[in-house]
């Protein structure tokens, strides 16, 4: 990844996240304060009532409503943002699925929390994973420079006439909410560049009645269904373009799927999200002590980046998926077990073991990683490889 | 990298203490980085932030388990635990009491090089109230000179506005009073 040279000021990554959906110039907020989600929607509310963003923030009741209120005025034309966590995730998942169906290009950023019981503020991936098939654009950010600029990138996808879908930006609940670290700010002029205004083909107007999210009878359900499937990966090249235009205007390169020291790697780590980071400073850690291993770090989940990531692992031998919400009684890992699916038509197939780490905020250090790979390695060795294993338990 | 482990008491402004210092030194052009330790705020309990602070890009998304300082900002958190678990070989404890350093270390059996500060009657007499997190920056700065008290001084005036020449202070005479090691 290239550095740019722009000035960079320490900030909390929930407030520069408000910031950048200020910098969109949103017409509307609407949000349920949820911790660890709290900061960005609190920020947001000060900036309407300070005037500086001029855009309505309409506090609801319950994430249920806050959704409903975001599908009722994107239809209407206006650019629409929310955020929430967890519970709150829960509680709007019905209107979740409605809008990726109606095609309302809502930008909602997911602080992800896990799910209770028992009750926990925590950081995993859990309420992510609950709406994996909701049918949104999915993007796992690493750091709170990616997840600024991801703001711009999230109403550019998601407003796309090629796209209109809406966009969830994931970013692990305090590991990167609650971090002050160095950001690099836009120019409001970069933004104008990069995100160009909704304008929305169709728009609910008294004067141009329309219908949107009509009663589905058998006979058209599974056409809706194929066209909205199709529709969905139609947006890989709306999603590369707008990473492509973002390097021009920011100087910094992301793709959906990206490696480390992999080449020469016969082990392959793969991570989403903060986990991807972490893993870096463990692998410069093994490599310094001869271990041939590498990186494979997934940003982009929904729709998933199929190609790219064949490409990305062709040469490994073995992979080691870490992930970071539970699947009880399932295959493995939400993303070990997409990712066998993904490789199992191929002639050549990598070993497969999957690790669950991290779970409701765990510490996961770089010997953690260490660990999990050492163990891997006996498991291969051994020819023990299991459909997963919760890393870390105290037993 | 410097690594930096704040213990205090919720209220105390112990995450404060690690976000100024992360502040000022990305202010300085510094790679840093500056979280709590995650959960719900409580007034009171004990409670732990880290700061990192480096030349280069920081990608450590865990906890500071081996710092290079540990900073102290309430002396009863010394009754309850301890705080130079995990502290790196040569690494420095910086505490808020009015014990020498000598006196700490042979109360409470330290190893490690100790500094110690009473900034609690510096908060009282200074802010006349019992926040000493401004107060230990200056006495961790005292130990290591991670930043600058210029770009300190930035920080604090647009952290906290009009009060912040008095946190300037405070900072100021830790600084002044802070006892090393002999």
């Amino acid at each position: 990844m290239t550095e740019p040279s722009r000035k960079k000021i320490g900030v909390e990554v929930s407030i520069a996240v408000s910031e950048a959906v200020k910098q969109c110039d949103v017409d509307v907020v609407s949000a349920y304060p949820i911790t660890p989600q709290t900061h960005i929607v609190e920020h947001l509310a000060e900036l309407v009532a300070q005037g500086e963003l001029d855009a309505e923030f309409v506090p609801v009741e319950s994430e249920h409503s806050a959704m409903s209120v975001c599908a009722g005025s994107v239809a209407a034309g206006a650019r629409t943002f929310t955020s929430t966590a967890s519970q709150g995730l829960a509680l709007m998942a019905e209107i979740v699925y409605c809008v990726s169906a109606m095609r309302l290009p809502i930008v909602m950023v997911v602080a992800n929390r896990s799910l209770s019981s028992p009750l926990s503020i925590w950081n995993d991936h859990s309420d992510a994973m609950m709406v994996r098939d909701s049918g949104w654009i999915q993007v796992f950010v690493e750091n709170g420079q990616e997840s600024y600029d991801h703001i711009f990138w999230c109403f550019r996808v998601a407003e796309d006439e090629k796209s209109l879908h809406p966009v969830m930006l994931n970013m692990d609940g305090f590991i990167l909410t609650h971090t002050i670290e160095p950001i690099e700010y836009w120019e409001d002029e970069m933004v104008k560049k990069y995100l160009p205004p909704f304008q929305p083909k169709f728009r609910l107007h008294p004067e141009h009645p329309l219908t949107m999210g009509a009663f589905g009878p058998p006979e058209i359900f599974t056409e809706c269904k194929k066209a909205q499937d199709q529709a969905l990966i139609a947006t890989m090249p709306v999603i590369e373009k707008a990473w492509e235009e973002m390097e021009k205007i920011c100087g910094r390169k992301y793709s959906a799927v990206e490696t480390y020291r992999a080449e020469d790697a016969k082990t392959l780590l793969v991570t989403m999200g903060s986990f991807s980071e972490t893993a870096r400073v463990a692998i410069d850690e093994m490599r310094e002590t001869g271990e041939e291993i590498g990186l494979v770090s997934l940003r982009l989940w929904r729709p998933f980046p199929f190609e790219k990531f064949r490409n990305a692992v062709k040469n490994a031998e073995n992979l080691i998926v870490i992930d970071r919400a539970m699947v009880f009684g399932g295959p493995g890992g939400p993303v070990a077990s997409e990712i066998r699916s993904a490789l199992y038509s191929g002639k050549k197939r990598p070993r497969i073991v999957n690790f669950i780490a991290g779970l409701a905020g765990r510490d996961v250090q770089p010997d953690d990683f260490y660990q999990m790979v050492q163990h891997a390695k006996t498991k291969i060795k051994d020819g023990t490889e299991d459909e997963y294993e919760i890393y870390g338990v105290r037993e | 990298m410097i690594e930096i482990r704040f213990h205090g008491r919720g209220g105390q402004g112990a995450v404060t203490t690690a976000e100024l210092l992360a502040r000022s030194a990305v202010g300085e052009g510094k790679w840093a980085q500056a979280f709590p330790s995650f959960g719900p705020e409580r007034r009171g309990a004990p409670v732990l932030a880290f700061c990192r602070v480096s030349d280069h890009k920081i990608q450590h998304r865990f906890q500071v388990k081996n710092p290079d300082l540990v900073v102290v900002l309430d002396p009863s958190l010394l009754e309850v635990l301890d705080p130079t678990k995990g502290l790196k070989p040569g690494g420095v404890l910086v505490a808020n009491t009015e014990l020498t350093p000598a006196e700490l270390k042979k109360k409470y059996k330290f190893s490690c090089a100790v500094a110690t500060v009473n900034a609690s009657t510096i908060a009282h007499e200074i802010l006349k109230l019992p926040i000493t997190n401004t107060a230990m920056l200056g006495a961790l700065l005292k130990v290591k000179g991670l930043v600058s008290l210029d770009s300190l001084k930035e920080t604090f005036q647009d952290r906290f506005g009009k009060v912040a020449e008095m946190n300037l202070n405070a900072c100021k005479r830790a600084y002044q009073e802070l006892k090393l090691e002999e």
